[in-house]
């Protein structure tokens, strides 16, 4: 396993980019379901180019919280900035640019049925730019070529794909417009270890390649120590941590020391 | 820091200078700009020159697609012969072109169409095939019903009989409302033009007569069949194939239970059960339209009516009317659930077959009406 920091060389930021802007900038945030507080003043940032793990138990509301700054759930308290801008404050035109600028990965891949694999990573640019079929196809099947799928994987419908490969393409669709952000939700869940190691290794080079900041919501022990530049933990209705892995060792929290020191996460200590 | 702005278009000028030309690429090479881009590449001349610069000094921004363009159109020269070279490359974009080496997509190969006639052939002999097969499937599910209503007569624990009730609850207890409502109109209406006619020829009561006859026999049943193919049709089609596409059917199998068994024959035996008692609800819903507006348009007291209709129709035309129910019943449920079961991945695949599941019920529901009046008319009934 290789220490996030000795990868390969990594693409110079976009002109004028700054490396310690926030892209994401979760303040004060208070959801719940009725009754249920799923957070409470939450806050949370994210900086550009980074890989943030988002960990918590099971229910905690990992998944919540992404959809959350993804406007599927609506917040009853505080705001939420992507790229600096309020999301609430948008009007509807900006909002609509803002959205092209992250791409989603959801955790069962949310292909579209009826589509082909390349039709399918074609929607976000026939739906939002005035592009040339030829244009179009090139694309597609270079992201195709990105994420890792075979050519062949290319006229299949979704229902012909194995879990691994429906995870590729919606990552290869997810990346079609070039986003500058990626919310990924559970990668690696159902994939064997040696596919999840490779997904793990495609999206850090990903973010090399394509200067991407990632948000990925993982249980996968292995992503955090192997691909995550900083980790933030969910317990308590809040986020108690966002730090890189090796500070959450020491870090004082009954969730957070069972979860690294535990039987599964002892294993990785001293290795990383 | 926003990559999409400054929106500025992107162009190319080329100057050429005899054997030299030069290609000067400005704006920005994003995603948003993909169409002036391709435009921008696609008019570059650069006529006989052999040695070709390509100065990317001008490219504030660019993204992969951009990068895409720049290396589509320096291959391009390179394969007409030309020798390219690439000049004030920022490290950014050199890195993506670097990226972009390493994916180069193989262009798609070109299918050609059949001919016509061909196409059309191929079609024809596709579709008699998968007419024949479905035949068979059909008739494969007939017989796994036979089959297990003649062991449910030795072991009733076969039956399942919750599945049934409830499947009958839906099919039958919900569809009495819009039944009896449809119905209700449709005798009303029946009743007014009929008298309308009649009436010139002085023959109003015959009204009776003909409202009598044809809700009982026919107008009743197939109300009830066509609505009940149409809302429990299309569920069960609906609900067999989202449970396909969830893999809910093979998990089935492989606890050992016959899908048919489990999803197919209780909704069958619920429908069939459940269509004559709204066949029956429709045409009493029917007669009492009937009554209302020859009372209230020809006058016709109900006394009188009830009078008539005495003499008019026998019992036997209701019996015929409800005897043809189940028969319909069958159909609509094994055209649902066999068209259910035939569902792919995909929900385009479930909504075909949701919609020709309802089309095919109620068409065969119709020729089994006409199959059945040739043959009452040929017993003589």
């Amino acid at each position: 396993m290789t220490a996030p920091s000795d990868g390969p060389r990594r693409i110079p930021p976009t002109e004028g980019g700054n490396a310690d802007e926030n892209v994401i900038e979760v303040h004060d945030v208070t959801v719940s379901f009725g009754t249920f507080n799923v957070f409470k003043n939450l806050d949370l940032e994210v900086k550009r180019g980074e890989i943030l793990g988002f960990v918590g138990a099971s229910g905690a509301g990992k998944s919540v919280l992404m959809r959350t700054i993804l406007e599927l759930v609506p917040k009853q308290h505080g705001t939420i900035r992507l790229f600096g801008k309020d999301i609430d404050a948008l009007p509807p035109a900006e909002s609509a640019e803002l959205n092209k600028r992250y791409g989603v990965l959801f955790q069962m891949g949310a292909l579209f049925s009826s589509l082909t694999v390349l039709e399918n990573i074609q929607v976000p640019m026939r739906e939002n730019h005035n592009m040339s079929p030829r244009l179009m196809d090139e694309l597609a099947l270079m992201k195709l070529d990105m994420v890792g799928l075979a050519r062949s994987a290319a006229n299949k419908l979704p229902s012909e794909l194995s879990g691994g490969m429906i995870k590729r393409a919606g990552l290869a669709r997810a990346l079609a417009l070039d986003p500058e952000l990626l919310f990924v939700d559970e990668p690696t869940s159902g994939l064997d270890p040696i596919g999840a190691a490779a997904f793990d290794s495609l999206i850090k080079g990903l973010r090399d390649t394509l200067g991407l900041t990632v948000y990925m919501v993982t249980h996968d022990l292995d992503s955090l120590y192997s691909v995550c530049d900083r980790v933030a933990v969910l317990a308590d209705k809040r986020v108690v941590a966002a730090e890189p892995v090796q500070k959450l060792l020491d870090f004082d929290h009954p969730w957070v020391r069972e979860y690294f020191r535990g039987v599964r996460g002892r294993r990785f200590i001293g290795h990383a | 820091m926003d990559v999409r702005s400054p929106p500025e278009q992107p162009s190319i000028t080329v100057t050429r200078d005899g054997d030299m030309a030069t290609a000067v690429f400005s704006g920005a090479w994003t995603v948003g700009n993909a169409q002036y881009a391709e435009a921008a590449v696609t008019a570059v001349d650069c006529g006989k020159a052999m040695r070709v610069t390509l100065d990317l000094s001008g490219v504030t921004t660019a993204d992969s697609s951009g990068a895409w363009l720049i290396h589509r159109e320096r291959a391009n020269a390179e394969f007409e012969g030309r020798r390219v070279e690439l000049a004030n490359v920022s490290p950014r974009l050199q890195f993506l072109l670097d990226e972009i080496e390493n994916h180069i997509p193989e262009p798609l190969p070109h299918e050609r169409r059949p001919y016509a006639a061909i196409r059309f052939l191929t079609n024809l002999g596709e579709t008699t095939v998968t007419i024949g097969k479905d035949l068979v499937e059909l008739l494969a599910i007939l017989g796994v019903f036979g089959l297990r209503l003649a062991t449910a007569a030795t072991n009733p624990r076969h039956l399942r009989l919750t599945s049934i009730l409830s499947n009958f609850d839906r099919t039958c207890r919900g569809a009495v409302p819009i039944v009896m409502l449809m119905s209700f109109l449709v005798g009303l209406i029946i009743a007014q033009q009929a008298g309308f006619y009649l009436q010139t020829f002085g023959a109003a009561l015959y009204v009776v007569d003909l409202s009598g006859v044809l809700i009982l026999r026919e107008i009743g049943v197939l109300l009830a069949a066509i609505l009940v193919a149409g809302r429990s049709g299309s569920a069960f089609t609906a609900e067999i194939g989202s449970m396909r596409m969830q893999e809910e059917v093979d998990a089935l199998h492989t606890l050992g239970l016959d899908p048919v068994e489990v999803l197919v024959v209780p909704r069958l035996i619920a429908l069939i059960i459940a269509l004559p008692v709204l066949a029956f609800l429709s045409a009493i819903a029917a007669m009492c339209g009937s009554i209302l507006i020859t009372w209230l348009y020809l006058g016709i007291t109900p006394d009188l009516y009830m009078q008539r209709l005495h003499e008019a129709v026998t019992p036997l035309e209701l019996y015929v009317g409800i005897s043809k129910a189940p028969f319909m019943a069958l159909i609509i449920g094994l055209v649902a659930c066999s068209e259910g079961l035939k569902v792919g991945g995909s929900s385009e695949s479930l909504g075909r077959h949701t919609t020709s599941a309802v089309v095919k019920a109620i068409f065969l529901v119709i020729v089994v009406d006409g199959l059945f009046a040739m043959f009452f008319a040929a017993v003589g009934i």
